[in-house]
């Protein structure tokens, strides 16, 4: 019991941070249609930009982690949205194959470029945050797992308030119902997407630093298997909607802990990819995306 | 350039006027191409990680590499002509281990290949060496297959059954271990030594608690830990590369999994200590050699490796690569060649070479027979435990 209760939290940790980053998809898609590949770079950069930082803050304080996070978290927003607009608005309105071929361009040139800056050599990622561990009987939950998930639902619920409860987030769900409309009752469109990336890679942002606080070893290629896992979750809780994303995060991360603690580890990938085939097998929209049919 | 030259003066006959003037000039021709061949260097190939997450191993081979070329031409070359060095990054990829050697051997046209560390890499790149017939030397793949390729493959170190059996011994008679667990990684050299050190505890009377696996380039071990801790283990070894073993070490303290952790050989690198940290404190693994070792031979060795690199104490993959380069122009000096048919009957007779990480014999299989040395961390640096013979 306290093993499953165990593996159970670890799982949850890992589901937190692939529900961060599939967010960031899943807005982007939401309002553009189109899937963001340069993301997982950018959550990348994020735990880049915790690396450098983390040196120059004194380390094992609250302040100091909350310090690089928070920048970490600015420095990718405002990457997200030099990113969309020097490599996706020149392509508003262009066929959606090409804007998709041009994320995956901008994502080879951020994990490369990574590697020329960075260095392509693992970095050991600073302990910005104190950590420590609590045991509960058999249970023991590190701090940084705590760190995780509540850092990770505050950002959820605080996204989920501006979406709601905010105009900006009525113009982002006006565009993301119809462009054309959204425009002629007067909202800027390019402010509303120019806005949309900013919060998607701000959260990738804050998933690299929690990433990387768990997990400090940290290079340009970290992004290729947690984004490709973020998307699977993000497309296995309804592309597009935001709770859907968060759950089907949580999901993936608890199905491949558990799959990883048993006798078939190896196949943890191939399992969870297996998972999000049946799963749009039955539900082609994702667990809580709306099948709507295309009207023409 | 000589080649054109020469196909012109092939030529000249049915050109020139006279034949007298052709064949002296031929005669000039060639005596200049032997001269120029002569002078020309011996090129040794090395394909090794330089770049990416084993790049601990492929930077330190170079480097022994380097220092043992520099010592070598200082002294004259080898039979008297200049050692030429020629590294290619395989960037911690697959498949680029073949691409790299490709390119030696058909390119840089190299008399003989050096490298590589992972077993992986090995196994890629020795049947384009045992095709072309030009030796290979792997510096720290310890896998039995690696060498079971072909007779044009050959290692300076020593194998995994021997490192298992050492392991197995260390966990069952010095850390008293009774029930080992095992978290093997999912490449050749892991799940070789993993399958030795199970059928070597088991044979010692103890018992493998439990087998959990892992692929190289994973991040997240809580899920295996957590699974290995509810069977309450008393040793782990972990048999992969030192990247995912400090992951493995950091994961399982915050766990609060306070057992001794030991590895092979894949664990050797700075990083281990960098990124574990704390973690790593108290850990064991088996080695090619220590530092620390008082032999005059390695103790000048570490003095010259220091003053070249910085200051950078050398590891074990830094003593084998360059006892390898040593070894090779101890194999050419005595086969009077660089041909490779030659030069590899020279290193299936090598007896008794002394190097740094102790005397190499090839076996049969081509393999060298050499001790394993056990090392710790303790206060971020690493000390001699033990050091076990064949």
């Amino acid at each position: 019991m306290s093993e499953f209760l165990q593996q159970l939290l670890n799982g949850l940790s890992l589901g937190a941070i692939y529900a961060l980053i599939a967010l960031g998809y899943t807005m982007v898609y939401g309002v553009l249609r189109f899937i963001n590949f340069a993301h997982s770079d950018v959550f990348m950069v994020g735990a880049f930009i915790g690396y450098y930082l983390g040196k120059l803050v004194p380390e094992n304080t609250v302040w100091g982690g909350l310090v690089v996070l928070l920048a970490a978290m600015i420095g990718c927003a405002v990457l997200g949205m030099v990113i969309e607009r020097l490599a996706y608005r020149p392509l508003r309105g262009a066929a959606t194959l090409n804007v998709l071929i041009t994320a995956i361009g901008v994502s080879l040139l951020l994990e490369y470029s990574g590697q020329v800056f960075f260095g392509a050599t693992p970095r050991t990622f600073p302990a910005v945050f104190p950590s420590s561990n609590y045991s509960f009987g058999s249970l023991v939950i590190s701090s940084n797992q705590i760190l995780v998930i509540v850092v990770a639902a505050l950002l959820m619920v605080a996204l989920q308030l501006i979406v709601y409860r905010t105009k900006i987030g009525t113009a982002m769900r006006a565009v993301s119902l119809n462009p054309k409309a959204a425009q002629l009752v007067g909202v800027n469109n390019d402010v509303v997407i120019s806005f949309t990336f900013g919060l998607g890679s701000a959260l990738a942002g804050a998933g690299g630093i929690l990433y990387a606080l768990n997990y400090p070893s940290i290079d340009p290629l970290m992004g290729v298997m947690p984004g490709l896992k973020a998307f699977v979750a993000a497309v296995l809780g309804g592309i597009g909607n935001i709770p859907g994303a968060a759950l089907g995060g949580l999901l993936l991360g608890t199905v491949e802990t558990f799959v990883n603690g048993s006798q078939w580890s190896t196949y943890k990938d191939a399992i969870a990819f297996a998972i999000l085939i049946i799963i749009l097998l039955f539900r082609p929209a994702g667990l809580l995306g709306k099948f709507t049919v295309e009207k023409v | 350039m000589i080649s054109l030259l020469s196909r012109l003066v092939r030529q000249l006959p049915v050109l020139s006027p006279s034949p007298s003037l052709s064949l002296s000039l031929s005669l000039l021709l060639s005596l200049s191409a032997a001269s120029a061949a002569a002078a020309e260097s011996i090129k040794f190939g090395h394909f090794a990680s330089l770049t990416g997450k084993e790049a601990a191993f492929g930077l330190a081979s170079s480097k022994g590499i380097r220092l043992a070329v520099e010592e070598l031409n200082a002294a004259g070359g080898i039979l008297g002509r200049k050692v030429e060095y020629l590294v290619e990054d395989i960037q911690s990829k697959q498949g680029e281990s073949a691409t790299a050697v490709k390119k030696l051997l058909s390119r840089d046209k190299v008399v003989a290949i050096l490298g590589g560390n992972p077993s992986t890499n090995s196994l890629e790149a020795a049947p384009l060496c045992q095709n072309a017939k030009i030796p290979m030397m792997a510096i720290s793949s310890t896998n039995p297959k690696v060498t079971e390729v072909g007779d044009y493959i050959f290692r300076i170190c020593f194998i995994d059954p021997f490192q298992g059996a050492v392991l197995a011994k260390f966990a069952h008679e010095n850390l008293q271990s009774r029930r080992l667990a095992l978290l093997t990684s999912v490449t050749p050299y892991g799940i070789g030594l993993s399958n030795v050190l199970r059928q070597r505890f088991t044979a010692l009377g103890g018992q493998i608690v439990l087998e959990q696996k892992y692929a190289e380039g994973d991040k997240d071990f809580k899920a295996q830990l957590t699974a290995l801790r509810a069977l309450k283990p008393d040793v782990i070894a972990a048999t992969g590369y030192y990247t995912e073993a400090a992951l493995i070490c950091l994961q399982a303290r915050a766990l609060g999994f306070d057992i001794p952790i030991i590895g092979g050989d894949g664990w050797e690198a700075p990083q281990l200590a960098e990124l574990g940290g704390k973690a790593v404190e108290g850990t064991f693994y088996s080695t090619h050699y220590a530092a620390t070792n008082s032999a005059p031979e390695v103790q000048s060795f570490v003095k010259n490796y220091r003053a070249r690199w910085d200051h950078e104490t050398p590891e074990g993959v830094a003593a084998l690569a360059y006892d390898a380069m040593k070894l090779y122009a101890d194999a050419m000096t005595r086969a009077g060649s660089t041909d490779g048919v030659k030069v590899r009957a020279a290193l299936a007779a090598t007896k008794d070479f002394p190097g740094i990480t102790g005397r190499t014999t090839m076996d049969a299989q081509r393999n060298s027979s050499k001790p394993a040395i056990i090392l710790t961390v303790k206060n971020g640096r690493t000390e001699f435990v033990t050091a076990v013979a064949p």
